[in-house]
């Protein structure tokens, strides 16, 4: 009899549901696999490179498409790593503004995971609700920033711009009556608070229906329970961190351990898991939304009580005001300064870490005292998850890998950077 | 008690009858698509999509060539040469602007000194030929005459914010 041998097979890199372009080899025992093999770096852009190129302020944008689905998160890091080194603090009112918009992307992120990660495994409703709730996100994102995905808006030292007094309203067409248009604008008639208030108002009642479809359905657990199960000990080992971490029961969340911006100040819970797998950390990232909804809620309070600046007020790191640009020279000066040779920030290294929705997200900057990093080095969560991908589909079947796939909550613009 | 309970949920397929009845309200619920090309989603004034160079009142250019967006652009995409004009002003010769290359930071329009270069809210344009990707200063005066009075009440919304 001929010796039976593992069969090779090759998922992606143009799978629909490789989330982008994974290329994992398997090596496949009948439909069990015993090894997996991710290719990674198809979507490798040198953002690091890039970025030791240019002034600082200029990277920011090129932060944004990193992680493309939690934009403002990944500016967040980079921002955090330049004011380390410059030593600067940003006002309280931009310290929220970034704290609310951080959960805003955790949101966002969270539900084009579950959307994702629900239609990879049979759930196609799910992903038809959650682009309902994401697209009211996208408009705060729109209406703050200008863009509904690469923002843009976090800058060191605040943010760019103060949160808009109104909000677009749809317009009328031949397709809606008046009284539809009306309907559809009353939310929108405030502020830009006032819209995130409505929707954090209705958010819970969404992640219950979210929760309904999937929590107790048996299909769904069918897929996840004891899916690609990693234990505590293992999971530090394999450098986890985020869901992934929690979702093996470790309580480790940067927002609570090492409080930045304004954390300190919110009153959160960090869920954790009990088993680890799948389906543990599907309910760790649903009930992350919650918590993220509650923090919203209270920079929202916060932030309507107290107005003031969103930049800090030295013009050698900030350009000053279009009002005071005009009307001053020194002013003009340092604008024409600024967006030229950006500013030169003293030699050193400094290391920003935030809680990503999927992970530690950390920026590493050296600086050798130029208007340039000399080095920036990104460490993303989903590099080191991918990293594990080989021990979690293990012993499982084909179609499980999708599952996995899924619950790493892999986006590759950032593991390939 | 609870486990027979639990054993007749199972047995009824209640979690799946639950999850239908979820999906059927929502059969019932108003639309929250739109009907594209006829009907759109609201905008804001501060979208950041095709660019436009602007004037004066008067007609004058308002771009002196100082460069400054060229300078800031982190993607490279914006080539600027500049002349002397016949009326003895530091103008622009050559303006290109390459939508291939540009990211849509708008760090051009925080930068222009003279809010000559700006984003606008117009984000359904194509190109048919290669080389249309290049928006020349032409083709950007255009855009910016096209558009003036949507362009100038965008920028007069947005401007107490900066």
């Amino acid at each position: 009899m001929a010796e039976i041998q593992n069969f090779t097979m090759n998922f992606g890199p143009q799978h629909p549901a490789a989330h982008g372009v994974l290329r994992l080899v398997l090596e496949m025992d009948g439909e069990v696999i015993q090894k997996a093999d991710p290719h990674v770096g198809l979507l490798h852009r040198a953002t690091e490179k890039l970025a030791e190129t240019k002034p600082y302020n200029q990277s920011v944008g090129y932060m944004d498409r990193l992680d493309y689905v939690s934009m403002m998160c990944n500016e967040h890091g980079y921002v955090l790593a330049i004011e380390k080194l410059l030593g600067v603090s940003v006002p309280l009112r931009a310290q929220y503004i970034r704290v609310m918009f951080d959960e805003i992307t955790r949101v966002l992120n969270h539900l084009m995971w579950l959307g994702a990660h629900g239609l990879d495994i049979g759930a196609m409703t799910m992903f038809l609700y959650c682009f309902r709730e994401r697209e009211d996100l996208m408009d705060c994102y729109e209406a703050v920033s200008g863009t509904r995905m690469h923002a843009t808006y976090y800058r060191p030292g605040g943010v760019y711009r103060d949160l808009p007094d109104s909000m677009p309203k749809y317009q009328t067409s031949k397709w809606r009556s008046e009284k539809e248009i009306s309907k559809l604008n009353r939310i929108r008639e405030g502020s830009l608070l006032d819209f995130i208030e409505a929707f954090t108002d209705k958010f819970p009642g969404c992640v219950d229906q979210y929760e309904t479809l999937l929590t107790d359905n048996r299909i769904w657990k069918q897929r996840t329970v004891n899916i690609a199960v990693v234990s505590p000990e293992r999971a530090m080992q394999l450098g986890f961190t985020g869901p992934m971490l929690r979702g093996s029961g470790i309580e480790w969340d940067l927002r609570k351990k090492q409080p930045y911006e304004v954390y300190s100040q919110m009153d959160f819970d960090i869920p954790v898991g009990v088993n680890g797998d799948c389906y543990d950390r599907y309910l760790v990232r649903v009930e992350e939304m919650r918590q993220s909804n509650r923090i919203i809620q209270q920079c929202v309070a916060w932030l309507r009580e107290n107005a003031g600046p969103v930049m800090v007020d030295d013009h050698k790191v900030v350009a000053p005001t279009r009002l005071e640009m005009k009307d001053d020279m020194e002013s003009l000066i340092h604008h024409f300064k600024l967006f030229t040779e950006g500013y030169c920030v003293p030699e050193g290294e400094a290391y920003a870490a935030i809680e990503h929705p999927k992970g530690e997200f950390g920026v590493y900057l050296i600086s050798d005292g130029a208007n340039k990093p000399y080095r920036v080095k990104i460490r993303a969560p989903g590099f080191a998850h991918l990293s594990a991908m080989s021990e979690m589909v293990e012993g499982h079947m084909l179609s499980d890998v999708v599952a996995v796939i899924g619950t790493q909550d892999i986006v590759f613009g950032e593991v390939d950077r | 008690m609870s486990k027979i309970k639990g054993y007749l949920k199972t047995f009824l397929l209640w979690e799946l009858w639950q999850g239908l009845s979820v999906t059927l309200r929502n059969f019932f619920r108003p639309n929250v698509t739109v009907q594209y090309p006829e009907e759109k989603t609201p905008q804001s004034y501060r979208f950041r999509g095709l660019h436009a160079l602007r004037r004066y009142p008067n007609g004058e250019e308002r771009c002196i060539a100082c460069k400054l967006c060229e300078a800031v652009c982190p993607a490279l995409a914006i080539t600027i040469e500049s002349d002397v004009s016949d009326d003895g002003t530091r103008r622009t010769s050559r303006y290109d602007i390459d939508l291939f290359k540009c990211i849509y930071c708008g760090f051009c329009e925080e930068a222009c000194p003279v809010d000559a270069i700006v984003e606008t809210r117009i984000h359904e344009y194509h190109m048919e030929a290669p080389g249309e990707n290049i928006m020349t200063k032409d083709k950007l005066l255009a855009v910016g005459d096209k558009f003036d009075a949507m362009i100038s009440a965008d920028k007069a919304a947005d401007a107490k914010y900066r």
